[in-house]
């Protein structure tokens, strides 16, 4: 296992050496990182399919455009946690601040604590999975993959939705424009347990949570709609 | 007695002129504002307001055919390991591929890459035809992040923030459903035909402070090679470039009113930003402020048409332009050759501005692939290379007659206003005079 200390190393280096891993298949698969003591950037654009362990609290955009990847934040996350990811799996300890997944094209993203705002912004595929409870704006515009809440979520919860698909446990403070809710069908149960069981979630069921997404009423502009944006 | 009263011509109202009058018709019929395409069409203070003053007593002029005058620039020279090395200081502006079709793309990659410039992507992503004809890209990280993705961002040459453009500062993109094909909609993962509305804020950060911070992570997702642009809309230059250069940007691009877009809407185009002219020295103040001109390099745009245009920029401070709409009709944009489909669109060649529509008869704002066949990109590219090559010739004719030997050692001294507006937003004498409004 290799280990880097960010206490004595630079962030450049430990990015640099995480991003030549792609020339160098085969490479061992455990990496670690010590004292990230909230620095930003950390582990960002790695195309590897390593495991991968931050021991602390990062800044903004740990994991940004990560690619094959196992990370796991033994701690909390800064804004932007894994924004833009393609593929592999983020999990975060702790808790996350604003934008936890946003513009997120693939992969799973696990909050075992609370996210903030605008969580899963704008996302494009990836799957976002929290524990505990969301914030306001959260799901804003999200165009395509699953965002679960086994908590709470906050105001405004997928104004502007496309075809993202969000699942809420518990109470949902406020719909924005064009978010509904929608009937959970089986096939939105079997899903929901896949989604549970790839975060590791033994203790919730699927049957208790509600399904939310776009009424697509927004899609082609309508001036007897424009109230809707507010 | 009796007498006629003689008729008074009918006159109409200058407040309520003929196109008030067809908007607020247009208005009431449909619910909708008005959308188009292009940029600010009123008349604004511009460079046609500044002349040169050439070579004189005080100062001589170089041969015009013999004697150098270069016109290289290099983009990105503060912090990346690779910065742009451009031919000429004239760069094709970020333009989607989605708002215009793929062999559009194509032919602007092709030109410009033949004149030794960049192109630029849009709110769309990158498409391999514009990657495979540009030598040198430039990818814009935009609010919507249509197509983002690392392996792309590695791709680049350079990679364009982009806060705001000049058409709309404080507005997000706009592509109609007419043009949602599959591919575009492929590419953006958004579902065929719907309106799609970007954003006007980037998801994932808020203000300066923030964005040094995404720029130090753009920096070590690419391991500091790409050269990092801030682009703005010509709002408050000052202090948005002051701020841009503080958050770290290797280039700052200024985009005045007159820039265009793809689709917005007509209120904003026209009543939303500042001229061009009005941008360039509030942004070259900021630079010298803070010690950083021609550091971080200035790129103007926003009605840049010719030669002249790119000298009176570069004069200005600015170390390179940046053209769109001009890039456009050199492809064949509003060509009179269409002027019969101009006129079954109710509208003439030279002011079809509906490029969200799809229906472009050059085929160059579509996604029709009837109409985008009609564009042949090898011949479009070198209309769009000959076209760069007499704006280069232009601006070199000028700063040869007022001395220089390089276009990049064109300076204010060099020019003079011809309007009191002009002199005070350029900050350059009244002509005859050395009067600067406004200047303490």
């Amino acid at each position: 296992m290799s280990v880097f200390d960010l206490a004595v190393t630079d962030l450049r280096s430990v990015n640099s050496a995480l991003h030549d891993l792609i020339n160098s298949p085969g490479k061992e698969a455990q990496w670690e990182i010590k004292n990230p003591r909230g620095s930003h950037a950390v582990a960002v654009g790695i195309n590897a399919p390593i495991q991968l362990n931050i021991r602390g609290n990062v800044g903004y955009y740990c994991a940004g455009m990560n690619r094959q990847a196992r990370i796991t934040v033994h701690g909390s996350a800064g804004p932007g946690v894994a924004e833009n990811m393609m593929s592999g799996e983020v999990i975060v300890r702790g808790d996350a601040s604003q934008y936890a997944g946003a513009t997120g094209k693939g992969g799973l993203l696990v909050i075992e604590g609370n996210a903030s705002s605008r969580c899963g912004i704008s996302m494009k595929g990836i799957d976002i999975i929290v524990r505990g409870n969301i914030g306001h704006m959260s799901a804003f515009m999200a165009q395509a993959g699953h965002l679960v809440v086994c908590g709470d979520a906050g105001d405004a919860l997928g104004d502007s939705i496309y075809e993202a698909k969000i699942f809420v446990r518990g109470t949902v403070k406020s719909l924005g424009a064009d978010c509904i809710e929608k009937p959970m069908r089986q096939e939105h149960i079997d899903l929901l347990a896949r989604l549970l069981e790839r975060a590791g979630i033994a203790d919730v069921k699927p049957t208790e949570f509600k399904r939310y997404g776009s009424a697509r009423k927004l899609y082609n502009f309508n001036v007897d709609h424009a109230d809707a944006y507010g | 007695m009796s007498y006629v009263n003689p008729p008074t011509v009918p006159r109409k109202s200058a407040t309520f002129d003929d196109y008030t009058l067809s908007e607020i018709r247009r208005a009431a019929t449909t619910g909708i504002y008005d959308i188009r395409g292009a940029g600010a069409k009123r008349k604004v203070p511009h460079f046609d307001d500044l002349l040169f003053l050439g070579a004189s007593m005080s100062r001589y002029p170089l041969e015009g055919y013999r004697e150098r005058c270069d016109t290289d620039v290099v983009l990105g020279s503060r912090f990346a390991k690779k910065p742009l090395h451009l031919k000429i200081p004239i760069t094709i502006a970020g333009m989607s591929f989605g708002s215009l079709s793929a062999n559009a793309k194509e032919a602007l990659g092709r030109g410009a890459s033949a004149a030794g410039t960049s192109t630029t992507t849009g709110d769309g992503g990158m498409s391999s035809e514009e990657r495979e004809q540009s030598k040198i890209l430039v990818y814009q990280y935009l609010p919507s992040r249509y197509g983002m993705n690392p392996e792309d961002l590695l791709k680049a040459d350079a990679i364009e923030v982009v806060i705001g453009q000049g058409a709309k500062p404080g507005g997000g993109g706009m592509l109609l459903g007419q043009k949602i094909t599959d591919r575009v909609a492929a590419m953006r993962t958004l579902p065929k035909g719907i309106d799609q509305r970007s954003a006007s804020r980037h998801p994932d950060w808020t203000g300066p402070d923030d964005l040094e911070i995404k720029i130090l992570e753009l920096r070590e997702i690419t391991d500091w090679q790409k050269p990092i642009f801030v682009k703005i809309g010509g709002a408050r230059p000052y202090y948005d470039v002051a701020l841009a250069v503080k958050a770290g940007a290797d280039v700052v691009v200024v985009d005045g009113m007159q820039g265009g877009t793809a689709a917005t809407q007509e209120v904003f185009i026209e009543h939303v930003g500042m001229p061009t002219l009005a941008c360039i020295n509030p942004a070259v103040r900021a630079l010298q402020d803070l010690g950083m001109h021609r550091k971080v390099q200035l790129i103007v745009s926003g009605g840049i048409r010719n030669g002249a245009d790119v000298a009176k920029a570069l004069a200005l401070g600015a170390d390179a332009v940046s053209i769109g709409t001009a890039a456009l009709v050199a492809l064949g944009e509003n060509d009179p050759i269409h002027e019969a489909e101009y006129a079954a669109l109710n509208t003439t060649s030279e002011a079809y501005d509906d490029w969200h529509e799809g229906k472009d008869p050059a085929g160059i704002t579509t996604q029709d692939p009837e109409l985008m066949a009609r564009l042949d990109p090898v011949l479009a590219g070198r209309r769009l290379s000959n076209f760069l090559k007499v704006l280069t010739l232009e601006a070199q004719t000028i700063a040869r007659a007022c001395g220089h030997n390089h276009v990049h050692n064109l300076e204010p001294e060099d020019l003079c206003a011809l309007t009191v507006e002009a002199a005070a937003m350029a900050r350059v004498p009244l002509a005859g005079t050395s009067w600067i409004p406004g200047a303490k």
